[in-house]
């Protein structure tokens, strides 16, 4: 039996795929537990989602290939809170309002900072608070 | 405290500088210099060491540029001006505008919702230019005889122009307070965003890579001084605004707070755009942050000594912006040493507080070391002043006075 594993995800859903419950099927038949940080629907219709699965690795593998033919895009680099590593001038404004520790310094001599994507939630903090704009959101 | 070294001469400007040329001079950041002295001893690395670097990067207010457009057929004497929507004063010679670091966009909404975004201003103005975009100048005027055209629009890149000479009239303080907020809500200053009750604190200092923590006394900093100013080729051109030598230092001479300030200018044509860089600040306003790097010229000992301060020998007062900035009570809650807050946490009434920064110790150490491969190389001379820089002066305050007698 393999072990559970965790991936972060960005899931985005053209047109039209709003109204069909998906992360149910997730749930009900792929056995995946789902943490959702961030969801959003536009005006269009476009709908924006990005969460965690938990779940063994043929699970998620299956249910990546279900999700896929409601012509999902699922984006498992670039997720919906974005650091651009050239804005970013490493002042350290963004460590104290941070609440997972994601921006974090890299190093302590030269005091770098960097983004763990794997550790940000999206609660999107550092979007104003970043005097270079170096933080952004996808959506 | 006396401000003059002790007479332990071992180079002059003139001896550095030869061996600047010859490519030989040994230079060795102020991040470095500690280690290397507490090695070699103090009295053989003076012999050895030629220049230390200095660096600081961070959010200065206080900048700015002289442009020159060159005349427009016909010609326009301009009476208001913008660039990209951003108003320059225009009380100069015809076609002279002064573009400053804080001035807002027209039609920014400011605080209007609160707090403000600030997504653009004369900051952002200064790095599209030296990023060599194309900007948007709109100019108005009266007319006069010799100056009829009363408006232009037109679109140009800094090569267009005569001269862009950044003028700052205050950059580099050497020390400064660490900012936190007592009052019960979230408040927003151009020391960042802090939380309530002590939710956190920020400083604004490279600390013991800071030019004038290396310099505490004005030894080697003085008007005339060459500088690396993003990239440019500098100088000081004099005290910088609200310098004020006099305030509580260390036995060492380090100032416990403010003191001495710089103006610097440079020639904004050959600035890096790295180094040059706008900075919103919610709630506050719009900036500029800018890299600047200092040579110390190691004509002595003492000299050498003071380069070698270190993060736990610089202090910096907390001051809460809530209520005593505003209100300019002048109450220090308590000093604390950089190293303390390079820790990321510091302590005030029992309680932990986590720490950020304004000012980027990492581009800081980037200019440092760009300055010293520039010198290494030959590239860059090191200057004698022309005039030290005030050792005394405390800073005025505004009287408000109700009536002219």
């Amino acid at each position: 039996m393999s072990e559970t594993i965790t991936k972060k995800m960005m899931l985005f859903f053209p047109t039209c795929e709003c109204e069909k419950p998906i992360i149910y099927h997730l749930v009900k038949d792929y056995n995946l537990i789902v943490n959702v940080f961030r969801a959003k629907v536009t005006p269009a219709e476009e709908g924006y989602l990005v969460l965690d699965v938990t779940g063994k690795p043929e699970d998620i593998e299956n249910a990546m290939a279900f999700v896929k033919t409601f012509n999902v895009t699922i984006n498992e680099t670039g997720k919906g809170l974005t650091w651009d590593r050239e804005r970013c001038t490493h002042c350290g404004h963004c460590l104290t309002h941070c609440p997972t520790g994601a921006l974090y310094i890299a190093d302590e001599r030269t005091r770098e900072v960097a983004f763990d994507e794997e550790k940000c939630i999206e609660c999107m903090a550092c979007i104003p608070v970043c005097p270079y704009g170096a933080c952004a959101s996808a959506f | 405290m006396s401000v003059t070294g002790r007479d332990c001469s071992v180079k002059t400007y003139a001896e550095i500088n030869r061996k600047i040329e010859s490519g030989k001079a040994v230079v060795l950041t102020a991040d470095e210099i500690m280690d290397y002295v507490d090695r070699k001893g103090l009295a053989s690395a003076a012999r050895e060491v030629d220049v230390v670097t200095t660096a600081t990067f961070g959010p200065m207010c206080s900048s700015g540029c002289v442009l020159n457009f060159g005349h427009s057929t016909p010609k326009i004497r301009m009476s208001e001006a913008w660039i990209e929507d951003v108003l320059v004063y225009t009380g100069l010679a015809a076609v002279d505008v002064y573009l400053g670091a804080t001035q807002l966009r027209h039609a920014d909404s400011a605080n209007m919702y609160y707090p403000g975004e600030f997504r653009y201003g004369g900051g952002h103005v200064i790095e599209d230019l030296v990023a060599g975009k194309r900007l948007q100048l709109f100019a108005l005027s009266y007319g006069t005889d010799e100056y009829p055209r009363r408006e232009l629009r037109t679109y140009f890149t800094i090569h267009d122009l005569n001269q862009a000479v950044m003028v700052n009239p205050r950059n580099c303080y050497q020390n400064y307070n660490v900012a936190v907020n007592e009052t019960e809500r979230r408040i927003y200053t151009y020391m960042g965003c802090l939380e309530p009750n002590c939710g956190n604190a920020n400083y604004c200092s490279a600390g013991q890579l800071s030019p004038l923590l290396n310099d505490p006394l004005y030894e080697t900093i003085g008007v005339g001084t060459r500088v690396w100013l993003a990239g440019a080729r500098g100088h000081v051109y004099a005290e910088g605004t609200q310098h004020a030598a006099d305030c509580a230092r260390t036995q060492a001479g380090v100032p416990m707070e403010g003191a001495g300030t710089l103006a610097l200018t440079a020639d904004m044509k050959a600035m890096r755009p790295e180094f040059v860089r706008g900075v919103s600040l919610q709630g506050y306003g719009v900036s500029l942050g800018l890299g600047v790097g200092i040579p110390i010229p190691i004509l002595n000992e003492q000299v050498l000594k003071r380069t070698c301060v270190r993060d736990r020998d610089i202090f910096a007062p907390v001051v809460d912006y809530g209520k005593d900035y505003p209100n300019k009570t002048g109450r220090v809650i308590l000093s604390v040493s950089y190293e303390q807050l390079r820790r990321g946490e510091i302590e005030i009434g029992g309680r932990k507080v986590p720490v950020g920064s304004l000012s980027s110790y990492r581009k800081a150490l980037e200019v440092a070391n760009l300055l010293a491969d520039e010198i290494r190389r030959g590239d860059f001379l090191v200057a004698e002043p022309l005039a030290r820089l005030p050792s005394k002066g405390a800073m005025k305050s505004l009287e408000i006075r109700p009536e002219r007698k």
